[in-house]
């Protein structure tokens, strides 16, 4: 902690004007879109591509979210794609050569009532099982490891234990974006930013073009990568998702000396906690309840969620909120995303992996590249269709998804 | 913080309220006869409206009856309050962004009055908000 950061980097793409055609187009200029570009060109050749963003490149969820990084989910499904996404993450500041400061501190998820512990332990289980590094600790441990969480009988939700992911962690995200962005427009992909699409051309039920407010692109296939806003996309292009957009809010404090050395979660009293490497504590809450697009979500979840953080961590009783801000998750009701094909031929949707997007960026990019490629699902991707939906074969993650909604 | 217009109890914080999500989702009338993809339908599908929304609430620590509200998702703006199993009333033209403050008409302040409806909804005093069940859930 209280690492050197980077020295802020010199321009890292081009800002090309948009070309009549591309061989693909990914809609959405976050992490999961340029994750997919740059998989898109590095493993299938598709360089005459194009990510469009309507806003500044990565200035959605992946500059919101609170960076956390980790593997240990319960189904087997999910936990083959969050660790791969994992195994992902630990060698790619090297392959993007772009030390995005992937810090393997270590995630603990809090359990606080006897289901909480039961549940944890079982996932502890589940995960050893699918070779996802995962312990149980008892109140004590759980002291050990972060001595300024407080395990006393006393507060309404004591600690009963933890489940420990010594391999997770967390990265900054907005170097993430960078790394991608500089590898994707090394390898000839036209990051195209302010550029808000308006509608698609289709010839039959075939996608064909995209409508932008910088003007029409022809295009063979079409990826959306647009999380809180995919239904919105779907709709103008003649389908429907099982999303509902809920703001999702954060906060940070102003900066302290290292006192946090993992990151803390707790699903059952909605907060998490970690401290980012220039020394704010970076806390995130659980869903405000009511759908919404407005990047902003009500005072009283802030509210809810300092009062769980200060009975939990009494040091951070005499910390300020330096800033508080929402995002847009895309939530599905088994909690796990969207990653495959949809009813319009050669478009294909990425979304409704709502509160953890951020930790599933590599995978979400290698898998979706594969699927837009090839026109068939990677295996890791393949339970995640939206055929789901109609088979009954969700995948409900709501216990290890960690933040409520 | 919602300022929510609770026909029955008047203007009240967000905090005492449940979401329900979309409003004027019924139950299929011959379930028997639903394919797999119309259950979906049924089941996980709701819209997800940029703009004005058809929603249920639930005064959940007050009257605890359930009432439809338009909301637009984006400002957050409450445009109408009404009854459950009255129709949805016309949207209001999109406002320009405005706080979080609701803005929905408050005409039951003293809160002793029955079902108050907001004045653009369309019903006519024949529904019985406070018996009537939400349509469906979605959570």
């Amino acid at each position: 902690m209280a690492d050197l950061l980077p020295e802020h980097p010199d321009f890292l793409w081009r800002n090309p004007e948009p070309k009549s055609s591309y061989d693909a187009v990914i809609v959405g200029g976050g992490g999961h879109g340029l994750a997919t570009a740059y998989f898109l060109a590095k493993n299938h050749g598709m360089t005459n591509i194009a990510v469009l963003e309507k806003g500044w490149l990565a200035g959605g969820n992946m500059a919101r979210n609170t960076t956390i990084i980790r593997s240990n989910y319960l189904w087997d499904e999910s936990a083959a794609i969050y660790e791969h996404a994992l195994k992902l993450w630990e060698i790619l500041p090297e392959e993007l050569e772009y030390d995005f400061l992937f810090s393997q501190r270590g995630v603990m998820n809090l359990a606080h009532t006897l289901g909480d512990v039961r549940e944890s332990m079982r996932r502890v289980g589940a995960n050893k099982l699918n070779g996802v590094d995962a312990e149980w600790l008892d109140p004590k441990q759980v002291k050990e490891l972060c001595p300024i969480l407080n395990i006393n009988d006393n507060i309404r939700y004591p600690v009963m234990g933890a489940t420990y992911q010594p391999r997770a962690g967390i990265a900054k995200h907005d170097h993430v974006a960078w790394a991608f962005a500089r590898k994707c427009d090394e390898l000839g992909v036209d990051i195209i930013q302010n550029c808000e699409v308006t509608g698609f051309l289709k010839d039959g039920n075939r996608v064909v073009g995209v409508k932008t407010n910088q003007g029409t692109i022809n295009t063979e296939k079409v990826g959306l990568c647009a999380a809180g806003h995919s239904s919105v996309l779907a709709e103008m292009a003649g389908f429907r998702l099982p999303i509902q957009s809920h703001p999702l809010q954060a906060l940070v404090s102003e900066l302290h000396e290292p006192v946090h050395p993992t990151v803390v979660m707790s699903n059952h009293v909605h907060v998490y906690v970690s401290q980012a490497h220039k020394g704010e504590l970076v806390m995130g809450a659980g869903v405000d309840s009511y759908n919404g697009y407005g990047q902003r979500g009500s005072f009283h979840v802030i509210e809810h969620q300092m009062a769980a953080a200060v009975e939990l961590f009494p040091i951070f009783a005499r910390a300020h909120v330096l800033r508080t801000w929402g995002g847009i998750v895309d939530t599905t009701l088994d909690a796990s995303p969207i990653v495959g094909i949809t009813p319009v031929e050669n478009m294909f949707v990425n979304c409704g992996w709502g509160t953890g997007g951020f930790k599933g960026t590599p995978a979400a990019g290698l898998t979706f590249a594969h699927t837009i490629a090839t026109g068939t699902p990677h295996h890791l991707n393949k339970p995640f269709a939206l055929e789901r939906f109609e088979t009954g074969a969700l995948i409900d993650e709501h216990g290890a998804a960690a933040v409520a909604h | 913080m919602l300022l929510i217009s609770c026909p029955n109890c008047g203007s009240r914080d967000e905090t005492e309220f449940h979401y329900g999500g979309q409003a004027h989702v019924a139950y299929p009338e011959n379930p028997n006869e639903l394919n797999d993809r119309e259950w979906a339908e049924f089941l996980f599908y709701r819209d997800n409206t940029k703009g004005a929304f058809a929603e249920r609430w639930l005064h959940s620590t007050g009257c605890r009856q359930w009432f439809n509200m338009l909301r637009d998702t984006v400002t957050y703006e409450i445009q109408a309050v009404y009854a459950m199993g009255t129709p949805r009333p016309a949207a209001a033209p999109p406002a320009a962004e405005s706080g979080t403050a609701s803005t929905a008409p408050d005409s039951t302040t003293t809160g002793t009055a029955g079902p108050s409806i907001a004045a653009t909804s369309t019903a006519t005093g024949t529904a019985s908000p406070s018996t009537t069940a939400p349509e469906g859930a979605t959570k």
